[in-house]
């Protein structure tokens, strides 16, 4: 490897990097503002500026210079202290003093820069420049006077989200970041150009003037408005949860986090089940924890085995779903089911429902058949991954499903099971000619009747074309709820002979439903007693007979497994509403009522019971290798039928009960669906 | 310079006339098919020769003829000074350069004319004939104060022969552009004191070139 001297000390490097990055590896922190590591180099700031020999003797922009062999690279010289006042004092002509308002204030790239390298005092009297403000939509508030035009919004919004929304009209002084004609950004990641932005020019808009960023309590939590479990921090004062931001993840989030994930979490203060509710006379009642329980527990007891069943949801932690499957076990009962939508998976080695090639490994695949998926709404980030690998040119994607834009190039096979029984001849020779051939099939395509023919043709095909080979595993399952993994993980699904969550919501299957944070299936047909644990009055709240108040997921520890088959361990960052308790906690204590006391007093004991039982949970942060697995045995061979692939998220702003009551996710959803006229039109 | 901003009023549509589309699409042919976004800036001015201005309608539809984001065309077509975003006088868009030479020579003086005249500079005036703009360097400095009127430059200027041009413009007609005091482009006044051996130009002085300069020897 080439060596360069990093102020006198030796340091190599990989051929290729820049000054600014060997100057990083050597341990000097490089002040910059426009550079992005994920993002193209613009060299606009100048605020990286370095000293470099060989060279002209002048300083130079170390982000955009490439780093050479036998370099002097000096970090800390008085030409390169004195260069960076100067620029620090140019970007501050034109930037307001206004930080004690500004919402960037205290986390502020020029904040905190113009500190460290900055001068002491301005020479400037004139008139600072104003801008307009500009909207960009729901997520992003705009205060452009602040902005220092570093571009990296543009850059983002062209390279990473594919949406080249976001541009710089007009030209020196006058220079402004705008939309087209102030149009919203038309992107589900819109919410990262906040995060990029180095100063306050760019905030977030549903957290506008809402807290200061020391005032918040902050903790390491997975997200769970996507079935990719996004690494995020959860940003707390008191009891309300302030924001979500994204954590660094290379192999699921790197550093985006999309905007539902973001901005849903308003939906955690309202619309929430705070107190235990009985139905008496046709009217919810408040109630106390030991009646409601009580009343669940005689339904339970007084119910045959095989007329009781629970419904998992798909928000829920591994251990509340754990608790429930060991209790309604343990009651007699095999009604137990993850799988609202009525999915096919579940069955066969675990291989057959994970994404099994890893959100990060999908970028080595050379063609790329995406079956009923839409993965711009269904996981935002994943379709940014393939939007970059498909940048390389070395990634080929087909699509068979619903005609939409994903913000990159590919070819439309067909809508249904019709093309999948027979598919074109052009798409199967992409897939065969791949040395790396994958199949994306999201959860859409492996409901109904038709779920587990679809989910055997497409093993067979896999099998056909290789997508399955040694050190290669292509075939991926594209869940879009966070609790699917882990309910198929540890079995929870119908016992022998028990009936699934679709035969439990039809009329007369049961005597008692238990709806374990289950909103996203239409129980109203049945007649039976519905007892609703969760966190939100939303779908599932509305039919029942008795409401058992739970914790959202930012109130509760909980393990979640991504669709990858990663289990991954979120933190409490709040406690739960009013009376509200954590899911596992209350069914522990239903329990004991119903006499099948489980074996676990603790979230610890539950987890080793948990570990013990299903080995897969026992290792945090893990993804198994690729395997080799027999995926032409998947589903039940069978006729395809005639049906059009749809995405499994035909709202992504409404997708769970959290969304469901947040104002902001309404707001983006309303433009989804009816988008603002532009003003010229 | 001020802030660009597109104009308040736009057109409905816009529509590429038959002539611009040839040349807009002789334009495209010269770049590869995936990079035709090349092709922006001529087609821009074609737009604009079209015109007279460029509408909001018209950055759209170039966006849909070069497969480009608006916002892309936006960010060129405020860029450049000589794209012009309001409407311009349908007789004469008078640019004053006002740069340091013109300015020493007589420019305000010029503009003064121009404001008499025609009212606010980037106003068009009240009868929708004529625009007039201050501008930065046309590179006429041996000839200043100089003009760019529509596609010419009118050098030598004083305040008559600036205000004369206007009238002819407004009265229908095409004044010759060029040196106001009847020098050839930028000769010295009274005709030029050198390289005046006819001989240079009757092709007499012309030898074949055996080597250039500089470089390899020419061996056919």
């Amino acid at each position: 490897m080439p060596v360069a001297k990093v102020n006198g000390v030796e340091t190599e490097f990989e051929p290729g990097m820049t000054v600014l990055q060997v100057a990083e590896k050597a341990g000097h922190e490089i002040p910059r503002f426009c550079y992005h590591e994920r993002l193209s180099i613009a060299g606009n700031c100048r605020m990286c500026l370095v000293e470099v020999k060989p060279g002209p003797p002048k300083p130079q922009a170390s982000c955009a210079l490439p780093a050479a062999e036998g370099q002097e690279i000096f970090t800390d010289t008085p030409m390169v202290k004195k260069a960076r006042e100067g620029v620090m004092e140019f970007l501050l002509i034109n930037h307001p003093l206004d930080c004690p308002i500004c919402d960037q204030g205290g986390e502020c790239d020029l904040q905190d820069q113009a500190m460290a390298y900055g001068r002491d005092g301005s020479r400037y009297a004139e008139n600072k420049r104003a801008v307009e403000e500009k909207n960009m939509g729901p997520t992003v508030k705009t205060f452009m006077t602040r902005c220092i035009q570093c571009t990296r919004c543009v850059r983002f919004i062209t390279e990473v989200a594919g949406v080249p929304d976001i541009g710089m009209i007009s030209r020196g002084e006058s220079a402004e970041i705008t939309t087209y004609l102030e149009k919203n950004i038309d992107s589900e990641l819109s919410g990262n150009v906040n995060d990029l932005c180095p100063v306050g020019a760019l905030t977030h808009r549903p957290w506008q003037y809402h807290y200061r960023p020391w005032e918040l309590r902050k903790t390491e939590s997975i997200d769970v408005m996507d079935a990719l479990g996004s690494n995020v921090r959860v940003d707390a004062r008191g009891a309300e949860v302030m924001r979500v931001l994204p954590r660094v993840h290379e192999g699921i989030n790197e550093e985006w986090l999309s905007d539902i994930s973001r901005y849903a979490v308003d939906g955690l203060q309202r619309q929430r089940l705070d107190r235990p509710y009985v139905r008496e006379n046709g009217k919810l009642r408040a109630a106390s924890w030991e009646e409601a329980l009580g009343v669940v527990a005689a339904k339970l007891t007084a119910a045959k085995p095989e007329k009781i069943g629970v419904i998992a949801g798909d928000l829920q932690d591994a251990e509340s779903m754990k608790a429930a499957l060991d209790l309604f076990r343990a009651l007699g009962s095999a009604n137990t089911d993850c799988r609202q939508d009525g999915s096919a998976l579940g069955h066969g080695p675990r291989e057959g429902w994970l994404f099994n090639s890893g959100l990060q490994g999908i970028e080595n695949a050379d063609a790329v058949l995406i079956v009923g998926a839409n993965p711009r709404t269904e996981a935002p980030l994943l379709n940014a991954r393939l939007r970059k690998a498909w940048l390389t040119g070395e990634m080929e994607v087909g699509v068979i499903g619903e005609q939409v834009n994903l913000t990159f190039t590919h070819s439309w096979l067909g809508a249904g099971s019709k093309t999948l029984a027979k598919l074109p001849k052009a798409a199967m020779e992409f897939l065969t000619k791949a040395e790396r051939p994958a199949i994306i099939v999201g959860s859409g395509a492996l409901t109904g009747e038709t779920g587990p023919a679809v989910l055997n043709a497409l093993g067979a095909l896999a099998k056909k074309v290789g997508v399955v080979a040694d050190g290669w595993n292509g075939f991926n399952v594209l869940h879009s709820a966070a609790s699917r993994v882990g309910g198929l993980d540890m079995g929870f699904v119908p016992g022998e002979g028990g009936l699934s969550a679709v035969e439990m919501a039809k009329k007369g299957a049961l005597d008692v439903l238990f709806l374990l944070g289950a909103d996203e299936i239409d129980a109203s047909a049945s007649k039976a007693f519905k007892v609703y644990l969760g966190s939100h009055g939303d779908r599932g709240a509305h039919g029942a007979d008795v409401i058992l108040p739970g914790a959202a997921y930012t109130e509760k520890p909980g393990l979640y497994v991504n669709t990858e088959g990663r289990v991954q361990m979120a933190e409490r960052a709040v406690f739960p509403k009013g009376q509200a308790k954590e899911d596992w906690a209350i069914l522990r204590a239903l329990s004991a009522l119903v006499g099948q006391t489980l074996p676990y007093d603790t979230i610890d004991a539950l987890r080793s019971k948990l570990m013990a039982d299903h080995p897969t949970f026992g290792r945090i942060d893990y993804r198994p290798p690729a395997a080799s697995f027999d995926v032409a045995s998947l589903g039940k061979k069978g006729d395809l039928g005639d049906t059009a692939f749809q995405s499994a998220v035909r709202d992504p702003y409404l997708n769970n009960p959290i969304a469901r009551a947040s104002v902001t996710m309404a707001e983006l959803s309303a433009l989804r669906t009816a988008p603002v006229a532009m003003a010229a039109e | 310079m001020s802030v660009r901003r597109l104009a308040k009023e736009q057109p409905a549509s816009f529509a590429f006339s038959k002539a611009t589309k040839a040349k807009a699409d002789w334009w495209i042919a010269k770049y590869p098919a995936e990079r035709k976004a090349s092709a922006v800036i001529p087609i821009l001015w074609l737009v604009q020769k079209q015109e007279g201005w460029v509408s909001e309608p018209a950055i759209r539809a170039i966006g849909e003829l070069l497969a480009m984001p608006y916002i892309r065309v936006l960010e060129v077509a405020t860029f450049y000074t000589m794209f012009m975003l309001e409407p311009v006088g349908s007789a004469a868009l008078i640019q004053v350069c006002g740069t340091t030479p013109c300015m020493l020579r007589g420019a305000n003086e010029l503009m003064a004319v121009c404001k008499s005249r025609i009212g606010p500079k980037q106003t068009l005036s009240a009868d929708g004939r004529f625009t007039w703009e201050e501008v930065e360097c046309l590179g006429a400095c041996a000839n200043a104060p100089m003009a760019m009127i529509n596609d010419y430059y009118f050098e030598d200027l004083t305040p008559e022969n600036m205000a004369q041009i206007i009238d002819d413009f407004a009265a229908g007609k095409t004044p010759k552009p060029g040196s106001r005091v009847g020098r050839t482009s930028s000769e010295p006044e009274g005709g030029a004191l050198t390289l005046t051996d006819p001989k240079l130009y009757d092709g007499s002085a012309a030898k074949p070139i055996r080597k250039l300069p500089n470089s390899e020897p020419v061996t056919a």
